[in-house]
């Protein structure tokens, strides 16, 4: 059918251009409200720095050094745990990424956002992708700050490359979290209850601070056991064992899977026959 | 006219031709066709089988109490929400079967005013501009331009936040016809505006239906916008309760003005739905 719509519409573009464009316009903007958000870089490498310069310190001779893979000598405990606040760094960027979307959902800038001519799962992606992008390049800044501390972590050369790639793997999965927790959290007021229920545990039980051989042999099972379950721990371990070069094992598997599965389950719960977000339950 | 009855008059006056537009009569191809469309939230039935077309070049005020679905039927329309039942076609294309072509035709201004408040005026709309696939140029053409008519180009590099309410709705409603559409949807938005701004808001409106053709449905619950309108669709309880003129509506509601009427026919129990 012609209409006067269908004339309008000339100029702009389709396809796979048009994807393109929508998805590096979700990216950029992400980007720039960061760039002037300078105290959220500052809070997201502080706390992880001072988990390396305090805890590292103060618990470098209480836990002692670790030995078992993918280490083939002793390491210093900052050492073991830099692989794992490089995951703190992707795990809280994943979640402020749902505080994000749930501050634009309130603003009504989802809603702009999900009436654009374009799929929503891509549009999710888009977000996602914008999440993920942020989050690694924290934890690089992150991981270039411990290497100026002084943590001596084998980040040149091919490991360094794998534990890159490892890094954004788990960057978009705990991005994919947080889009999914976003679906959940009506309100930023909730956001407390986040980090309460989801970082916390997520970051205690898992292999970030300690190996999960201790956690067995302290007799602390039901902790193992989760910590083994958590995908967060097989984000760790995959950085972990991609810089010193090892087999990740099933690693990789999970956190992609993981990702696969929060991904769709977001995206279903954005979905226009469910509303979006669990928003609006009201008519008007 | 009450929309349940329709008249067997031949089209002569606007509210005729976009009656027999929506009939199908072809006097008029319409650009937004509304077809059996129902929306409930649990047992609420916030939109009953409500049937509409609307033609281009037609500023049609949507009147509703707060309840009567009109925020309901913007969500259904701009594709936030799907549909329990029948189907909306926007310039041809199938909400339901093809969402992001019939939303290519498609602006719309949210009762919230929804900007990025940390970015700039231009940032904002080179956002949207990029999301509805504009080339970089074209877009910042149609910045330019469309800012300087509604006069807020001045402040282009300003964040939004520094912005008032009336500039803020003026910035949106040039995003909502920045990628040139068939289609204006503005949900009250005027609420919160001082008089100037609203007038300005809504001759900005008129010159867009004038000189675009656009089609523009305004939903409102002042009956004074909805005067001025060429056509009056009044919603109760999810159901199309009269359509025509403001004459023709003011006749069928029965009162002396289309506020009287309307008051008479849409207050007392039972509001906030059909069931």
């Amino acid at each position: 059918m012609s209409t006067r719509g269908d004339l309008a519409a000339v100029g702009a573009r389709h396809g796979l251009a048009h994807a393109l464009q929508g998805l590096r316009a979700i990216v950029v903007r992400e980007l720039l409200k960061f760039v002037q958000q300078t105290g959220r870089l500052v809070s997201a490498l502080v706390r992880p720095l001072l988990w390396l310069a305090v805890f590292g310190a103060g618990f470098r001779s209480a836990a002692g050094p670790a030995a078992e893979a993918p280490y083939l000598q002793p390491v210093p405990y900052d050492v073991y745990i830099a692989p794992g606040l490089v995951g703190m760094v992707l795990l809280f960027n994943g979640m402020q990424s749902s505080l994000s979307m749930v501050y634009d959902r309130e603003m009504g800038l989802m809603r702009l956002l999900l009436t654009a001519p374009l799929p929503r799962p891509w549009l999710l992606f888009g977000k996602l992708c914008a999440t993920a992008l942020l989050s690694a390049l924290q934890a690089l800044a992150f991981v270039a700050l411990a290497l100026l501390l002084g943590t001596q972590l084998p980040v040149f050369g091919w490991g360094g490359l794998h534990a890159l790639v490892a890094l954004v793997a788990g960057a978009l999965m705990l991005g994919a979290l947080g889009l999914l927790l976003s679906v959940h959290i009506r309100q930023l007021e909730n956001f407390a209850g986040t980090m309460n229920f989801v970082i916390f545990p997520m970051y205690f039980l898992s292999t970030a601070l300690y190996p999960l051989s201790r956690l067995k042999a302290s007799g602390a099972e039901w902790v193992y056991q989760v910590a083994r379950l958590n995908p967060f721990t097989h984000t760790v371990e995959w950085i972990r064992f991609a810089l010193y070069g090892q087999d990740p094992g099933a690693a990789p598997w999970i956190v992609l899977g993981c990702l696969a599965v929060f991904f769709a389950l977001a995206c279903w719960g954005y979905d226009p026959q469910r509303g979006f977000g669990q928003l609006a339950k009201r008519g008007g | 006219m009450i929309a349940s009855a329709p008249s067997a008059d031949p089209p002569a006056r606007p509210g005729d031709a976009l009656r027999a537009a929506a009939a199908g009569s072809g006097a008029a191809a319409p650009v937004l066709r509304v077809s059996g469309l129902t929306k409930r939230y649990g047992e609420r039935v916030a939109l009953a089988s409500l049937d509409l077309a609307l033609a281009s070049g037609q500023f049609t005020a949507l009147l509703g109490p707060n309840g009567a679905g009109k925020s309901t039927l913007f969500q259904v329309l701009t594709g936030l929400f799907a549909a329990d039942a029948g189907d909306v076609e926007v310039a041809g294309h199938s909400l339901r079967h093809g969402a992001a072509a019939a939303l290519r035709h498609i602006g719309v201004v949210f009762q919230q005013i929804a900007l990025d408040l940390d970015l700039s005026i231009r940032r904002n709309l080179l956002f949207h501009a990029d999301l509805h696939g504009l080339p970089r140029r074209l877009a910042l053409e149609r910045i330019a331009a469309d800012c300087a008519r509604l006069g807020v180009e001045p402040d282009l590099e300003r964040p939004v936040r520094e912005l008032s309410g009336g500039n803020r709705r003026k910035v949106e409603l040039v995003r909502a016809g920045l990628h040139r559409p068939a289609v204006l949807l503005m949900d009250e938005a005027t609420v919160g505006l001082d008089p100037k701004s609203r007038r300005d808001l809504l001759a900005a409106l008129r010159e867009d239906v004038r000189e675009r053709g656009v089609c523009v449905l305004w939903a409102t619950h002042w009956v004074e916008e909805a005067e001025a309108a060429d056509r009056v669709l009044v919603l109760h309880q999810g159901r199309l309760l009269a359509d025509g003129t403001p004459f023709e509506v003011t006749a069928a509601l029965g009162g002396a003005t289309l506020e009287q009427g309307f008051i008479a026919r849409t207050s007392g129990p039972g509001e906030g739905g059909a069931r």
